[in-house]
Formats: C-alpha cells, sequence, structure tokens
C-alpha cells in the first residue's frame, strides 16, 4: 500500500481491494514482480511436466541454437517480465506513467524468481524419483531443463537466463512506441517462420523459389542463424515502413464508401481465387492434406456461426449435423452401404444431404424452441452424444454398420475427373467452402439475419416487434445444419469411410474454439480461426498432441479478455466493449454534426434534440 | 371475420392451440406409452427373475448416490451465479485421480487391505481436498470475473476449464487406465433385511446417504449454511444485510467440490478404474440428475441422483429389452441423455421444482 | 366503430391480482392516456395487449380479432405496437437496422430468397430501407445522416426514446401503445414530445394509448383519461372531469391527502 493509502486506512476508511499506485517513480513495484515470477515459475514447471518440454523439443525453430521448448520456456520470463514492467493505464486526468529503470529492474526481478522455482523443481525431480506419478517428467525433460549441463552450471544458467530474459521483456516497455511493433513483430515473424517450416518450405519450393529456402531454411531442419536474421531484419524493415504509411492507407479507407470500395473488393477476389486455384499444386501434399481438413471444419464453422454466432444458439451437438450428412453420403453413395444400396454419385447424393440436414435441424431445433440458452446447449449436446452412440449401436447396424462403421465410399468424380489426392480433391472441398462463405455474407445482410440479431439481443423484444421466434429459430438450425452436412459429406468422400468414433464431441467443441478465437459472427473471424484452431495442429504434430490443453486455456483467457475474438465483428465489439466505444463514437458524432450543421441554431443539439 | 383457428381457439376458452403444443405433448405421450409398453414386456417375458432386478435396483442406487454427490455441486453453483459449471465433472475426476494415487502408496505400504477403514477416511480426505482445491481455483482463475457477464460466457469458459483440465491430468498423469486396489473388506456381500447385496455397493449407498444428510444439515442448520442459501436467494440483498458475498461463493464452490470429491471415492470403489476422461459422462449425468430433481434445489439433487441411477440401470433392462433390441446394455449411457433431453424439454423445472435467485429468462 | 376493445381482462401473478376485471376501449383516431400510481398494472396491461403475457380471463377484440392467446408476434401483425418503460432497443443494431428489423412482420423474403438475392428480395431491401429512412425523418434531423449507421446505444437518452417510437411506427402498425414516453426528459424535450405525439395522430393517423405520469402531457394530449388503481378502472373521462375526481384523488394522494387537497 502506498503512503496516502495507508493513512487513509488507518484513519478508518475500509480497505481498497485493488490499488493503483500512479506515482510510481522511484517505488521498485516489488508485489508485481512477485506475482508474476510466481506464475511465471508454475507456469514453467507445468510446461515441463506435462509433458510439453519434451515434445516441443523435436522441433528446431533456429539451427542449432533454438528448438521451440527452449523458445517456450524462454518467452515465459519474457512475457512475464513486460507484464511486470508494463505500467498500469492511464487514467483520464492523471499523467500517464512513464516506465523507468525500477520498472526494469521489476522485470528481470521477475525473471530470476522465474528461474528460481524451476531450479527448485530441477533439483526435487533429480532427487526424488517423480516418474512413477507424473509419468512425462522423464530423463529427458530434466535434460532440456538442465541444458545438459552438470546440475549446479544448469541452475545458474536457470537463474541468470530468466533474469536476463526477464529484462528483455522489461525492455519491450521502455523502448519508444514506434519502435516497438517493428522489433515484437520482428521478433514474431522470425519465429513463426522458424516454426511454420514445414508450411514455408514446400511453398518456396513449389514456386520454384528454392534459392530463397536455401539461404532461410537448414537442412537439418529449422532456420539457418543467418537465415534467422535475414527474416528479423526484412519484417523489421517491413513494419517500420508500415508504422509510418498506416494512418494514410486507413484513413484512405474510411473515407471511401462501400460503392466506391467495390472494384477493389472484386479485384481481392480475383486475386484470392488464383491463389486459391494454384494452392494445392504448389503447395504439394501435405500442404493440401492441411487445407482440406481446415476447408470442411471450415465449412462447419461457417454453419455453427450461424447458429451461434448470428443467432445466439449455443449449440454443443452440432457434430450431429456433420455426421448426418457423412452418413446419408456413405448410405446412398456405397456399393457396401447395408440395408439399401443405391449407389449414387456424390453430386446426385447431395440433395438428399441437404433434405436430411434440413429434417435433422427441424428435429433438433423444435424441442429447444422455448429454452434459455445454457439449457439449450446441454440438450443439443445430450442430442449430438444421442445420434453418435445410436449411430454406434448394434442395434442399427443392419442400417448403418454400428461401430464397424460404412467403407468403400467412393470419390467425388466430374465427368472423368476423380478426386483422389489430397490436391484434387481441395478443388470440391474450396468449391463448397467458398459457397458457404457466400451464403454466411448474405444471410448476414438480409431481413432473416436481421432478424438473428435482434433475437439475439433481446428475444422477447424481437418477438414483439413482429419477428416470429420460431420460423427464425429453426432456419438458423436449418442453415447450420446443411453447412455440416456438406462437411459431412465432403468428409466421408474423401476419407472413403466412415465410424461412429469420427463423430465425437470433441469436434463439436473444436468448431467452437475456433468460432470463438476467431471471432464471432465475423466471416474473416471465422475462417482465421479455422486456420489457428485446424491448420496448425495439423501442420506441427506436436500441438496436435496438446491441442485441446491449449484450446481450454485459450477459451479462458479469451473469455476473460478478449470474448469478441482476435478477428471480431463489429457489432460484437459494441457488444462486448460497449463502454469503451461510446465515448469514441460521441467524439465522431460531434465532429460530424459540426461539419453537418455549422450554421445551425446554438441550441440545437444533435445529442439532446 | 374469424378464421379456422380463432373459432378453435375460442372454443377451448382462450387454449393456446398451435402446432409446438401439439409436438411437445406428442412427445410426452409417446415416451410415456413407450416406457409402460417396454416395461410389461419385459416384465411378463420373466427373462430376469426377481433376484436380478433386486440386484439391478441395487446397483441403481449405489450409482445414484455417487450421481447425487456430484450433483451437488452443479445445483449449488448454478444457484447462487446461474450458469453450468461445465468443468464439475473435471473437480470430480481430479479427486478421483488423485485418490487413486493415495490408494495406490497405501497399497504399496501394505495398509490398504490391512487397515481398510484408515485408509479409506485418508484416501477420502485425499480425494476431498483435492476436489475442493480445484473447485475453488476454477472459481478464483475463471468464473470470479465474469459474474456480470452475459450468461453464455462463463458457460463458455467453463467448457474451456473442463477441457483445459482434462488435458493436465492427461499430461501430468498420462492417458493410461488406473485401477484401484482391490480391497479384501469389501468384496462379498452382505446381508441385510435378508437382502444380498454386494458390500461395496452397500457402503456407498451408505455412506451417500450420511454424506446427503450431512450436507442437508449443513445448509439448513448452521450459519454458513444461511449465508449460502441467502446468496443463493438474492445476491445483493444478501450483500446489503452485510455478508460477504464472495467468500459465500468461494464456499459454494468448495462444498461443492468436497461433495464431488466424496462422489469420487464411492465412485472408485465401485467402477475401480479412473482415468483423465473418467469426469465426463458421471459429470454429464450428474448435472441430469441436477435438473432432474430441480436445479438449485439442494434436495432435489439427491433425489434426481438417485432417480438417475435407477433409471440407468433399469432402463435398459426394463424398456429397450422390451422391445427386443439387441444388445440393449449398451445403450445405458442413451437412456441417461434421453432422460436429460425430455427432462429440459417437458419439465425443465424438474421433479421438485426448481429454486434460483433472480429471473434467467 | 371501436378499434380496440377489452371486456373482463384479469391477470394475476401467484396471490397478486395485478389487473382486475377491466373494461376498456380506444376508438379509431383516439388519444387515450391511462393513468394512475405505480403499481396499478399499467404496464402489465400493456404486456397483456401485445401478447407477452396471457391473461387469466377476459376478451381482447381488435379490429374484430380476438387476440387473447395469440403469439406477440401475431398481435403485431394485426396492427399492435409498444415502447418499453425501460427502454428496450437493440442497442448493437444500427439506428437504421432497428427500423428494418420493425418491418419484418410486413415483409415476406426468406432464407433462400436472402441467398439468392432474387430481384424480389432486392426490390424488398430496397424498400424497407427506403421505408425506414422515410420513418426516421419524421423526427426532424436528429436520427438521420450519420446516425444511420451508429448503433443504437451510443443515441442520447432523448433520441433513444424517439428511435422507440420511430421502431414502433415501422412496425405498420395502427394503434400505437406508448409506455411512459416522456420519462425521463427535460421539459423542452417533454413539450417536443407532446407535439410529436399529436402529429401521430394528426399527420399519421395513429390511434395511441399512452401510460404517463407527467399530467401536464397528459392534459396536452388526451382525448380521454383512464384512471386504474389496483388493476381496476375507478375514473374515465376528460382530463379536467378526473382531475377533480375524489377516487381517483384518493388513489395518487391518499385519503388524508385527497382532504387536504380538496379543502385547500
Amino acid at each position: 500500500m502506498s503512503q496516502a493509502t495507508k493513512q487513509a486506512v488507518e484513519s478508518g476508511l475500509p480497505r481498497p481491494e485493488k490499488e493503483i499506485v500512479l506515482n510510481q517513480t522511484g517505488e521498485l513495484n516489488l508485489a508485481e514482480a512477485l506475482k508474476w515470477g510466481g506464475l511465471g515459475g508454475l507456469a514453467a514447471i507445468f510446461i515441463a511436466a506435462i509433458g510439453m518440454m519434451e515434445a516441443f523439443d523435436e522441433r528446431v525453430l533456429i539451427q542449432p541454437v533454438l528448438t521451440l521448448s527452449y523458445a517456450g520456456l524462454g518467452l515465459i520470463p519474457f512475457i512475464f517480465g513486460y507484464l511486470t514492467a508494463k505500467p498500469p493505464p492511464s487514467i483520464e486526468g492523471m499523467p500517464p506513467v512513464k516506465a523507468g529503470l525500477h520498472h526494469l529492474l521489476a522485470a528481470g526481478l521477475t525473471g530470476i524468481l522465474a528461474g528460481i522455482l524451476l531450479s527448485l523443481f530441477v533439483l526435487l525431480a533429480q532427487a526424488v524419483n517423480l516418474r512413477d506419478i507424473f509419468v512425462n517428467i522423464s530423463p529427458r525433460t530434466l535434460d532440456i531443463l538442465t541444458f545438459e549441463q552438470e546440475t549446479t552450471l544448469a541452475l545458474i544458467l536457470l537463474i541468470i537466463g530468466g533474469g536476463v530474459l526477464g529484462l528483455l521483456g522489461g525492455l519491450i516497455v521502455i523502448i519508444p512506441e514506434q519502435w516497438r511493433r517493428p522489433v515484437v513483430s520482428a521478433l514474431t515473424w522470425t519465429l513463426l517462420v522458424g516454426l511454420l517450416e514445414v508450411l514455408f518450405q514446400p511453398l518456396l519450393r513449389g514456386l520454384n523459389l528454392n534459392f530463397v529456402d536455401n539461404i532461410l531454411f537448414s537442412p537439418f531442419g529449422g532456420l539457418k542463424q543467418e537465415g534467422a536474421l535475414v527474416v528479423f531484419v526484412v519484417a523489421f524493415a517491413i513494419y517500420t515502413v508500415m508504422e509510418r504509411r498506416e494512418g494514410i492507407f486507413s484513413q484512405r479507407l474510411a473515407g471511401m464508401s462501400d460503392r466506391e470500395k467495390r472494384p477493389y473488393l472484386y479485384a481481392g477476389i480475383v486475386v484470392l481465387v488464383i491463389v486459391l486455384g494454384f494452392l494445392p499444386i504448389v503447395g504439394g501434399v501435405f500442404i493440401s492434406e492441411v487445407l482440406d481438413l481446415v476447408g470442411i471444419f471450415l465449412l462447419m464453422g461457417l454453419g455453427l456461426n450461424i447458429v451461434v454466432g448470428y443467432a445466439g444458439l449455443l449449440d454443443l451437438g452440432y457434430v450431429a449435423f456433420f455426421a448426418v450428412g457423412a452418413y446419408v453420403t456413405a448410405v446412398l453413395t456405397s456399393p457396401t452401404s447395408p440395408a439399401w444400396s443405391p449407389e449414387l454419385t456424390f453430386w446426385a447424393a447431395i440433395p438428399f444431404v441437404v433434405l436430411a440436414a434440413a429434417l435433422a435441424g427441424i428435429l433438433v431445433g423444435t424441442p429447444v424452441l422455448r429454452m434459455r440458452g445454457d439449457y439449450l446447449a446441454i440438450v443439443t449436446l445430450g442430442f449430438g452424444e444421442i445420434a453418435r452412440l445410436l449411430f454406434q449401436s448394434e442395434w442399427l447396424v443392419p442400417y448403418v454398420g454400428g461401430a464397424q462403421g460404412i467403407l468403400s465410399i467412393p470419390n467425388i468424380s466430374i465427368g472423368s475427373f476423380e478426386a483422389q489426392t489430397p490436391p484434387q480433391l481441395f478443388y470440391p472441398i474450396a468449391a463448397f467452402v467458398l459457397i458457404a462463405i457466400y451464403v454466411s455474407w448474405a444471410l448476414k445482410d438480409s431481413r432473416i439475419g436481421r432478424a438473428w440479431m435482434a433475437m439475439r439481443e433481446d428475444e422477447p423484444v424481437a418477438e414483439v416487434m413482429g419477428i416470429d421466434i420460431v420460423q427464425a429459430k429453426l432456419s438458423a438450425f436449418i442453415a447450420g445444419a446443411v453447412l455440416a452436412s456438406f462437411g459431412g459429406a465432403l468428409f466421408a468422400a474423401k476419407i472413403g469411410s466412415i465410424f461412429p468414433r469420427s463423430f465425437d464431441i470433441i469436434i463439436s467443441i473444436q468448431v467452437l474454439v475456433l468460432i470463438i478465437i476467431g471471432g464471432m459472427s465475423s466471416i474473416p473471424g471465422v475462417i482465421a480461426g479455422a486456420f489457428i484452431v485446424i491448420g496448425l495442429p495439423a501442420l506441427l504434430r506436436e500441438f496436435s498432441e496438446f491441442q485441446f490443453l491449449i484450446y481450454g486455456a485459450l477459451l479462458i483467457y479469451m473469455m476473460l479478455q478478449k470474448p469478441e475474438g482476435f478477428f471480431p465483428a463489429k457489432e460484437r465489439m459494441r457488444e462486448l466493449h460497449g463502454e469503451e466505444m461510446l465515448q469514441d463514437d460521441w467524439l465522431k458524432s460531434r465532429e460530424a454534426a459540426d461539419q453537418e450543421t455549422p450554421a445551425a441554431a446554438p441550441d440545437h443539439n444533435p445529442d439532446t434534440g | 371475420m374469424a378464421s379456422l383457428t380463432e373459432i378453435v381457439r375460442n372454443r377451448f376458452n382462450t387454449e393456446r392451440i398451435n402446432w409446438i403444443t401439439i409436438v411437445f405433448w406428442a412427445i410426452g405421450i409417446i415416451s410415456i406409452v413407450l416406457i409402460a409398453w417396454g416395461s410389461f414386456n419385459s416384465i411378463t417375458s420373466g427373462r430376469l427373475t426377481g433376484a436380478q432386478w433386486r440386484d439391478l435396483i441395487v446397483f441403481g442406487l449405489a450409482q445414484g448416490g455417487v450421481y447425487s454427490l456430484i450433483a451437488l455441486g452443479y445445483t449449488m453453483v448454478y444457484g447462487v451465479l446461474g450458469f453450468i459449471n461445465f468443468a464439475h465433472g473435471e473437480v470430480f475426476m481430479s479427486g478421483a485421480m488423485v485418490g487413486f494415487f493415495a490408494a495406490d502408496a497405501l497399497n504399496s505400504a501394505g495398509l490398504w487391505n490391512n487397515q481398510p477403514l484408515l485408509s479409506l477416511l485418508i484416501v477420502l480426505m485425499v480425494s476431498m481436498i483435492t476436489s475442493t482445491f480445484v473447485a475453488v481455483l476454477l472459481e478464483r482463475v475463471a468464473y470470479r470475473r465474469l459474474r456480470n457477464a452475459p450468461r453464455l460466457i462463463p458457460l463458455i469458459t467453463s467448457i474451456g476449464a473442463s477441457f483445459f483440465l482434462q488435458y493436465t491430468f492427461r499430461g501430468l498423469f498420462g492417458a493410461g487406465i488406473n485401477s484401484y486396489p482391490r480391497m479384501a473388506a469389501l468384496e462379498g456381500f452382505i446381508n441385510i433385511f435378508g437382502l444380498r447385496i454386494l458390500r461395496s455397493q452397500a457402503l456407498v449407498i451408505v455412506a451417500a446417504v450420511v454424506m446427503l444428510i450431512g450436507l442437508y444439515l449443513f445448509v439448513e442448520r448452521t450459519k454458513a449454511g444461511k449465508t449460502l442459501r441467502a446468496v443463493a436467494e438474492d445476491k445483493e440483498i444478501a450483500a446489503l444485510m452485510g455478508i460477504n458475498v464472495d467468500r459465500a461463493i468461494v464456499l459454494t464452490f468448495a462444498v461443492g467440490g468436497a461433495m464431488a470429491g466424496a462422489g469420487a471415492l464411492l465412485y472408485s470403489l465401485v467402477f475401480r478404474q479412473v482415468y483423465f476422461f473418467t469426469g465426463f459422462f458421471p459429470g454429464i449425468k450428474a448435472f441430469t440428475s441436477a435438473v432432474l430433481g430441480g436445479i438449485g434445489n439442494i434436495v432435489g439433487a439427491m433425489t434426481g441422483g438417485l432417480t438417475l441411477g435407477i433409471l440407468e440401470t433399469l432402463g435398459p433392462s426394463l424398456v429397450l429389452a422390451g422391445f427386443d433390441i439387441p444388445a440393449f446394455t449398451q445403450l445405458k449411457d442413451v437412456v441417461a441423455f434421453l432422460a436429460l433431453v425430455l427432462v429440459l424439454i417437458l419439465r425443465p423445472t424438474g421433479i421438485l421444482g426448481e429454486r434460483l435467485s433472480e429471473e434467467r429468462g | 366503430m371501436v378499434l380496440l376493445e377489452i371486456r373482463q381482462l384479469t391477470k394475476s401473478f401467484g396471490g397478486l391480482m395485478a389487473i382486475n376485471k377491466l373494461d376498456f376501449h380506444v376508438v379509431p383516431g383516439e388519444i387515450v392516456s391511462v393513468i394512475g400510481p405505480n403499481g396499478a398494472g399499467k404496464t402489465t396491461f400493456f404486456n397483456l395487449l401485445t401478447g407477452m403475457f396471457r391473461p387469466d380471463d377476459g376478451e381482447i377484440w381488435f379490429d374484430g380479432h380476438n387476440l387473447v392467446g395469440l403469439r406477440p408476434n401475431q398481435i403485431l401483425g394485426f396492427g399492435i405496437a409498444r415502447t418499453f418503460q425501460n427502454v428496450r432497443l437493440f442497442p448493437n443494431m444500427t439506428v437504421r437496422q432497428n427500423i428494418m428489423v420493425a418491418q419484418h412482420a410486413r415483409t415476406k423474403s426468406g432464407l433462400l430468397a436472402a441467398i439468392f438475392r432474387t430481384p424480389a428480395f432486392r426490390k424488398e431491401e430496397e424498400t424497407v430501407r427506403q421505408k425506414a429512412e422515410e420513418t426516421l425523418a419524421f423526427f426532424g434531423s436528429r436520427l438521420v445522416g450519420y446516425r444511420f449507421d451508429q448503433p443504437a446505444f451510443v443515441l442520447s437518452y432523448a433520441n433513444r426514446r424517439r428511435l422507440e417510437i420511430a421502431r414502433a411506427m415501422a412496425t405498420g402498425a395502427r394503434l400505437l401503445l406508448l409506455d411512459e414516453p416522456t420519462a425521463g426528459m427535460n421539459p423542452r424535450e417533454t413539450t417536443e414530445l407532446t407535439q410529436l405525439i399529436g402529429r401521430l395522430r394528426d399527420e399519421k393517423g395513429y390511434t395511441i394509448v399512452l401510460i404517463e405520469h407527467d399530467m401536464k402531457v397528459v392534459r396536452g394530449v388526451s382525448d380521454r383519461v383512464v384512471v386504474l388503481d389496483y388493476g381496476q378502472k375507478i375514473a374515465e373521462g376528460k382530463y379536467n372531469e378526473i382531475a377533480q375526481n375524489e377516487r381517483v384523488l384518493e388513489a395518487y394522494l391518499g385519503r388524508k391527502g385527497a382532504q387536504e387537497y380538496a379543502a385547500a
């Protein structure tokens, strides 16, 4: 507590729960350092104990010095040091707090504390065999933590290293504003390029840019040291230039009306289509496989976005619609389909898939029409599980094959062209995705889209304003179901066989996570979410092992900090950060009012009328 | 000009007839008919003897006792904060997992079978403390700041927490299935009122009932319990009356966690196998129990749990078998999910009625 | 010729009788004020009229149709729209969107029309947009121009009330139920709104029932006043008549207060 507060408390005022110390010069913020240092140490121990260190050690970011495990380990004191040094948010009317030397010291302290905690853990792990219980604290993990040196040296390295990294994190706070973003971005890009080598390398080779590949990447995996430097410098340069030009570009963009923006939009779409067209060829088989998976999940994401994002209905059993699409396709197209085997082509089966999905949407939607949000979530979850259990049951084996599933689903073919390999499959998948994107956009800006928005905002009032809630909810379920069923149909044709265990609740959760992280009700957000949540683990095997852990942590973090997602839609930002936007809007409207009515009567105030 | 629907409506005295009401009625009637029909078939077919039916019921009660204990956590949190703590299943799982390590250690030390009572008490303590810790941690880290957020946000957070906990445990302790050691003292049967019941199940039923009664007394008779009820009734007024709402909420989570921890031990005694995913199904079933009995209502959680336990064991053998469905025991989870869905559709307030603070429409 | 006729309307919540055998009617083009002390059941009355609650007993006839048992959106379709005591706009939708969505019941493009962007769909969207802008123009320059695309929550309090009225207008209703439209407004805004209500009837032909506490407004705008207390009608007539009515004074001031007032 600061002096002033101490005096206040002594004179009888209640003890404050939280204190923002405004005049921080000269005071070493020990409490912050302790808090972040402690958390940092715990985080590091946690990562080691669950086996992430060991798994991440396989991935080399910069050959031969930096593996993902060390990068992750190092990021902890770095980030937590930054958090320690970060001054509290400036309060209106008060002078902003400038970060000073003592902030740096505090940051360093954070790092040191984290290092100490980690060292204690290492000592403990070496003294006692924790492996019986904590299965993943392997010798390899300990080796990594001790830098493969003998213990005393290792501990010193940990502690000092922690301190240095903490200091560096604090340094980021001190760097003047205009350099900060380029530095951080350049660092991030360097690490990212090293991490996503499996993505960039095939792309470079596919584009015949082998020389770039040779400059950047090492044949043993990861970036060469020189390559890392190149990436850092290039990124730094680009971001520095962007800082200068940014204001100009966004001003011009804001100045244009929607009509004027249109030619740029069309040009962008054309470029996009061309890029998509060549992507699977350039990228190769592995990348196409990843893209295929991302595409299918993106389809589902767009569908769930309609149900959850537009209409506000939290459907946790969404995988059921995916399953319906897959099973209908399988039954109608596979020659080995148990009860009935019409052996239609994929395209001939699609209308039936749509019909089945619409029916499923109505089936799921009707019972939940009057339910409140959380009950609706659980009931739909129940439906999803019932569906899976039924598909898996012995009882329905004669129709859907039970646990053995349905096999021999034929490939998608257009004329004589058969989509067998991942690059070939990309095109039908991309086609469906583009349709889904268009449908999402079209529905948002329409009568039903507005009805959904109103229903989300205030259901009873929406109803009193003339919206048929039943129709609106069922339409949302149907639209969502149809898009998911497309995903299921593509999935069935792609894999060639389906089993009930593929339709687990975890898929519903994955789709939910991707739209939340990307940004609900924002189409670019959903796209970004699909690439991050599905693409990353597919590209990097070590992530796939820990993906649900990361999802869980991300969901918690995002709900606490950024419920609107990383690429939010405008309405969502308003909804969740309304208070903050209120002032900005008020200011803007005053400016606009001044411009529009310069000769207005003095007491005509557009705000109060 | 009055249309046909208006004429019908007027005849039925302002009763609102539309297709949705018809659908709901149809669902209810069809369900009852199917249940009756299937049961009748099963009973008259004489496939199972009276003793076998009795065994099923006893097993159902044991299972139900476990569900009740876990359900308490769901119902108390919903009553106070108004959202479903999806991660409560993992609170349960954490107690079971850590309890396993204690049991294993006791077994290696030879105490598990030589000192059964002491061992059970130790593992009970370990389990309850772990679960309580996890529950309180959850509240502090994930839920506290979301007290005033729109209802769906804490729900999503709890989903995230659920996964995080599951996979943390998987990471820490591995994906393998851990089996509690056999306890000789619990093997075999015991005779109560002339009925032969498995010892382990008898213990579970008795222990569950004791804990439930204990909790009931705690909530109804003690000052702390009164605080909890006040906060559940109306947070703002309780605060105005001088109650520390934060502490009361922490206590709610703690008590719910402790009960789940107790349930974890009992679960382990009956089912013996635990792993990181053990919390998922019992969690959902416990939530179903809470809703069955009436969410927010503690006695409801107890009744709901026992009811669901019996429904789950009897359902397949009684109803589904009556329709000659092959491998009906496989479908016991379907029965549980169906119960969940039907209750929420047809009678969301549960058997004994809800008890919530504010209107959560 | 009666537009709205209510007979023996009754509604109780638990043990509390909110509306007690209420008879009420409105003639087309009339402006009727409903007044009464707090808790008299006025807002419940509106909730029953719009279908948000179901009456326990009684009849509601609007333009020859029986509204009891209908869902709120159906009642809206017959031509009754309302505003709320504590302004319930769609806060994150823009001003224009709030008015466009109110026209939902008068339009019919569905999922498929939206997806395929049929000519009918596009024409309807254009019509809806136009009508929204026209409706908003009724309120002068306050809700037009750059305001169209602002989210509703940035509006000032008075503008939000106006927007709510605009929204009710846009539904194509014939009867507007305004629930305390001037609550929280300063005198100048109140006067302006009073004039606006008059204009709504004179220029646009609406029939209006309003709940009000501000007697200046009631006096200024009503053709007839109905007084409720404990869910029952205790007086009805022109403003001057009911202002002297003993029972009305008693309801507002209590028996002693009414006596003092009469004596003064």
